[in-house]
């Protein structure tokens, strides 16, 4: 019995071990040949470097123009984020506590908006983004507050329908307004949730592409993503600045993992299961 | 409590107009665009009624594009939810390290889709290569050139990246199922296969509904992992739905046509995400 039960477990740690691999091989080749020059990958990309040449990272750090890009992709998504989670937990909020028939209307059609695919809106959104005069940063951001606010209002107004309603009334009777009850009383009580859906909302925000290149593809005002996809376009077939912008890129989404891997653990388990 | 319907439109206010802005107006003035000649840039066009959609339908692209996207969804989603289970079941079992193979799995996740296409890119195209010229594989060189290769490097690409986060939900999941329903049927005689059959699976239920309805919304809205891992190459055999859509105005000026075929895109979307729900909740089992 004793045999067998260390028999499985070294089986299970050796599956464990052979798909970490899988997960992490793609990274650790790319970091590897970012030390190399374009000759020494051409003769082996799998040996070791030579030397630790760090020429890659300055040439691609230029290239990708690395820290406006990432001012820009901060901006981005710091702002959008932040006013994401305020303006839809205000939202969810006046959607659970009045119980109308345009409050029900409306959080439906908040609902149904999750299924409707980019693609299928994004022509006609960028002909009224060009007629509005928003094919710029200010205008991509209040799109993205838009195209957020469906999923982070589900997961609000999933959350605050548990929230008891008598705390809120105490304040009322107090003599409290309603937006100060909400921001005194109701916001603290949702933290959890809002750390959820900020998370969500970075992921997302971060890693996006299609939309920004449709708007900001402007030298000075390009993301992250934008800058490395110039970048490849530029520099086809030269790893070894390819290998190096790649893992410049990497490298902010790594200290985010590493510093609140719990709460993003936790984050999109919630998302998930609540969405 | 007094409510006022000034505070509740008040409050609503930054959301629903940003939202009519993104989702709402586009989407209706896409269907109205759909049926016309429009040329993406002026409002004043003329009605050709269902000519956009026949088009559509006939375009060999879009065919190409409908049958890739097929076939890439159905391997896909299978892929990624048998690699995402296995690997629950394994971090979820008493062994050490469980926390950090668990940041491992789920660390893709987080790279963009950008970074994620170049980065396989290289592997498929370089270090593939290499592997195969030392071991003298033969089917290891010239990925992504043909359709074939850049078929199963977009999976590979897809199940790499999302299997951590479909692991997550099941992780949940699983912590879910009450140890003495376990305990009871052990005690009762169930052997290891029996329980993980007869009561695991039809308790993890709830968990195959959100990461079905998942992988499927994700795989058929993929873009930037097919956009810089193929580019939809070699000569368009590659393309994925949504990035016929972007070529068909971007680069061949038919505002129309692609309109049309977004709103079919939505179509098909919808009614396959909205069947699975409604298929996967009626096998959910109460506790």
């Amino acid at each position: 019995m004793q045999r067998k039960k260390i028999i499985s477990k070294t089986v299970i740690i050796l599956c464990c071990i052979m798909l970490a691999a899988f997960f992490i091989f793609p990274i650790l080749l790319l970091f590897i040949n970012s030390f190399k020059s374009l000759k020494e990958i051409y003769m082996s990309v799998l040996q070791l470097p030579e030397t630790m040449n760090l020429d890659n990272y300055i040439s691609a750090f230029k290239e990708l123009d690395y820290l406006n890009a990432i001012k820009n992709s901060l901006i981005v998504t710091c702002t959008v984020t932040a006013a994401n989670v305020i303006c839809c937990s205000m939202a969810a909020w006046v959607l659970v506590r009045y119980k109308t028939k345009t409050s029900k209307l409306i959080f439906t059609i908040f609902s149904v908006a999750v299924l409707v695919p980019f693609q299928c809106v994004m022509l006609p959104l960028l002909a009224e983004m060009g007629k509005l005069n928003m094919i710029n940063m200010p205008g991509l951001m209040l799109v993205n507050l838009g195209f957020g606010s469906s999923m982070s209002i589900i997961l609000f107004h999933g959350f605050m329908k548990n929230v008891p309603v008598e705390l809120e009334e105490a304040a009322a009777i107090d003599g409290a307004s309603q937006p100060r009850i909400f921001f005194t009383i109701v916001l603290p009580l949702i933290k959890g949730i809002a750390v959820t859906v900020a998370i969500l909302n970075v992921m997302s925000l971060w890693n996006d592409y299609l939309l920004p290149s449709l708007t900001i593809n402007r030298s000075g005002t390009q993301t992250l993503p934008l800058r490395t996809y110039l970048f490849f376009g530029a520099y086809t077939k030269k790893w070894n600045l390819g290998s190096a912008a790649l893992v410049m890129a990497i490298i902010p989404v790594i200290i985010f993992y590493v510093l609140c891997q719990k709460h993003i653990i936790k984050g999109v388990t919630e998302g998930a299961v609540k969405g | 409590m007094r409510k006022s319907k000034k505070i509740f439109w008040l409050f609503l206010a930054p959301c629903l107009i940003t939202f009519c802005i993104a989702v709402v107006i586009p989407t209706l003035t896409g269907i109205y665009y759909s049926f016309t000649d429009w040329d993406g840039l002026h409002a004043n066009c003329d009605f050709v009624f269902l000519n956009n959609y026949i088009s559509a339908v006939r375009d060999i692209y879009f065919q190409n594009a409908f049958v890739f996207t097929f076939k890439f969804v159905i391997i896909t989603v299978i892929a990624v939810n048998v690699v995402a289970f296995a690997a629950a079941m394994l971090v979820t079992q008493n062994i050490k390290g469980k926390n950090l193979f668990r940041s491992i799995f789920f660390m893709p996740n987080l790279v963009g889709g950008v970074l994620v296409g170049f980065a396989w890119q290289f592997i498929f195209c370089d270090v593939f290569d290499s592997i195969g010229e030392i071991l003298g594989i033969n089917w290891l060189c010239d990925w992504l050139s043909t359709k074939s290769t850049g078929f199963w490097g977009l999976v590979i690409l897809v199940v790499w990246q999302m299997s951590g986060y479909m692991m997550l939900i099941y992780i949940a999941q699983i912590q879910n199922i009450p140890e003495n329903l376990l305990e009871s049927a052990r005690i009762d005689g169930a052997s290891a296969f029996q329980c993980f059959w007869k009561i695991k699976l039809p308790l993890m239920m709830p968990a195959f509904t959100i990461g079905l309805f998942l992988t499927l919304t994700n795989c058929f809205k993929l873009y930037d992992q097919n956009l810089t891992l193929t580019g939809g190459g070699p000569a368009k055999a590659t393309e994925m739905l949504t990035m016929d859509i972007c070529n068909t105005a971007f680069s061949r000026n038919m505002y129309g046509m692609a309109q049309a075929k977004g709103i079919i895109f939505l179509i098909v979307v919808a009614l396959i995400t909205v069947s699975q729900l409604m298929f996967t909740k009626s096998k959910e089992v109460e506790m």
